[in-house]
């Protein structure tokens, strides 16, 4: 009765598409790495280049830039996330009144479309009628304009991540901190353990498992921003917030270079999976030091 | 006894300060789209001031009553729509073939694609912009375009982290209520639709509308691999940039009517969005 052919048939329409939208574009992109190709130029079709594409990325100093940009603004942003969120969902563990209003208004940025999150800040940040660069010329008397200066282009594009996914590392630490067992630390402070010793020798390794799979999503996708980036600066001013999503999107499509465009591509995937499985090491080492 | 007393009131205060500071920081943002969405022009640039004194109606109107706007809403509701359905009702299929079958190779297929998920979509606009243009097509037909091609797009982001959060559900249903029914009579077919579907229908809703958010909220490909027929307001939005003069009254607007629905969604994800967010590696 219990052949496994019925189960394959119900696995097939959902493993078709994902072959199919999923898997096919990862081995078509590594054949047209392989070639130089770019449809306005004067050369037509495709020309054989072996690895030229990849040895050509690696001098590229453009790309090499982005590629630092994005490795900064994803620490920078993700360890501010934690270190805030961390000390909010402190707060959030234990019950108080009006602790369900405060979270509701505080995840509502989890949902906005990140385009949408974008044109918010711009909004925020237009010389002219935006409050940011009004109070802070009022107030500090900084002149404050994005298009102009790279530093806050830089700074504001930081703290609007900070703005849409705090929330996210918050719940997230809080739902770690919740399910924790209470025992260990109530028996600490019985032993006279301070705040301090608890959070540090207690708190943190079994929280653990929870951070390392926060730090894992967030890198990630602090690593491929491109939409709220696009609409808050388009990657501007000159190059400042230019980074590695934007970079290869400006090569590849208002530049139509195909084949080196494909080669950078798979650049990008290969540090993406590099990373992910040394994060998922991480994740499997801490699981077995528990047991 | 007076200082502990002391001590907690500080407390208290530290605490609700925080929390009103955080509601207020993350409230204002959206608001302030809100409050440029309701000025006309002339209004914005006079003295800054954070107060709905008047509603301009004309921001909502323009967009609302342009039938190229309204093609965008559509094609959204459309992408969106479908694009949930159809991960929903696939994950339901392949869930319940996972939990229920000992099928060789399965659970890594599924852990491949998350690393999808997971790269910079940005490195894979180019393979799938050539591929919907040179390789699917039929005659003139391609699948750049189309609605269909961003339902099955999405696929590729929504299907793994469905086929993860169902999974848990899924496992929880006791294989003796299927065994019970067969003795009854009752074929696979039956067993899936009438007795499991009912027992993991919360998990099936959680799935639809954050697969649905995901698909509305998608800007990158929706931009790319559409140009005229399928675009969504996601790109309609992003277009405002790029026009010189932007209306920003006129953004505004349409940047909260792209929000709202994700909003009104929120109310009954919330309990799950962590969920949901971790791909069910934490649960809330």
């Amino acid at each position: 009765m219990r052949s496994n052919r019925m189960g394959w048939a119900l696995l097939a329409p959902t493993l078709v598409i994902l072959a199919v939208v999923g898997f096919l574009p990862f081995f078509y992109v590594l054949y047209v790495s392989l070639f130089d190709w770019n449809p306005f130029s004067n050369q037509l079709g495709m020309q054989w280049a072996g690895v030229n594409n990849f040895r050509r990325l690696v001098f590229d100093g453009a790309f090499l830039d982005s590629l630092w940009r994005t490795g900064l603004f994803a620490f920078t942003s993700v360890t501010i996330e934690l270190a805030l969120g961390f000390l909010l969902a402190q707060t959030l563990v234990n019950s108080f009144p009006g602790r369900t209003i405060f979270r509701t208004i505080y995840v509502l940025p989890l949902v906005m479309a990140p385009i949408a999150v974008g044109a918010t800040w711009r909004l925020l940040t237009i010389p002219g009628f935006g409050p940011i660069p009004y109070y802070l010329d009022r107030w500090f008397g900084i002149d404050f304009r994005l298009a102009t200066y790279a530093d806050q282009a830089f700074i504001t594009v930081i703290l609007m991540d900070v703005w849409h996914w705090t929330p996210f590392v918050t719940l997230t630490l809080l739902a770690g901190l919740t399910a924790m067992p209470k025992e260990p630390l109530e028996q600490a402070q019985v032993d006279g353990a301070n705040r301090w010793q608890v959070f540090r020798y207690l708190t943190i390794p079994m929280m653990m498992p929870v951070l390392l799979t926060v730090i894992f999503i967030r890198l990630m996708d602090a690593l491929r921003i491109v939409d709220e980036v696009f609409m808050l600066t388009s990657g501007g001013p000159g190059t400042a917030t230019q980074f590695i999503g934007i970079h290869i999107y400006r090569v590849v499509v208002p530049k139509t270079d195909y084949g080196y465009g494909s080669a950078m591509s798979l650049l990008v995937l290969y540090f993406t999976i590099v990373l992910c499985w040394l994060l998922f090491i991480a994740l499997a080492q801490v699981g077995k030091q528990r047991e | 006894m007076k200082t502990s007393t002391l001590r907690k009131t500080f407390g208290w205060i530290g605490l609700y300060g925080l929390w009103i500071a955080m509601s207020i920081i993350t409230i204002v943002p959206i608001y302030w789209m809100i409050v440029v969405s309701a000025r006309s022009r002339v209004e914005l640039f006079d003295a800054p001031t954070l107060l709905i004194t008047s509603f301009y109606a004309p921001n909502y109107i323009k967009p609302l009553t342009d039938p190229v706007f309204q093609r965008y809403l559509v094609n959204s509701l459309i992408v969106a729509t479908s694009n949930a359905l159809l991960v929903t009702v696939l994950a339901l299929l392949a869930t319940y073939a996972l939990s229920r079958w000992r099928l060789p190779g399965a659970d890594n297929i599924f852990f491949w694609t998350i690393t999808q998920r997971m790269a910079p979509p940005a490195a894979f606009v180019l393979p799938m912009f050539l591929i919907y243009t040179r390789i699917f097509k039929i005659g003139d037909w391609t699948m750049f375009d189309t609605q269909i091609g961003l339902i099955l797009l999405y696929c590729v982001f929504n299907l793994p982290f469905a086929v993860w959060l169902m999974k848990g559900i899924m496992d929880g249903v006791p294989v003796e209520l299927d065994e019970a029914a067969f003795v009854d009579g009752a074929n696979r077919w039956t067993v899936l639709t009438r007795v499991v579907a009912p027992l993991v229908a919360p998990g099936l809703a959680i799935t639809f509308i954050l697969s649905w958010i995901f698909a509305w909220n998608e800007y990158l490909f929706a931009a790319n691999l559409t140009s005229v027929n399928a675009r969504t307001i996601t790109t309609g939005l992003a277009a405002f940039v790029s026009v010189t003069g932007t209306n920003w009254g006129e953004m505004a607007a349409v940047a909260t009517v792209a929000i709202l629905p994700a909003l009104i969604f929120l109310v009954f994800v919330q309990r799950y969005i962590v969920t949901g967010l971790t791909f069910g590696a934490v649960k809330e």
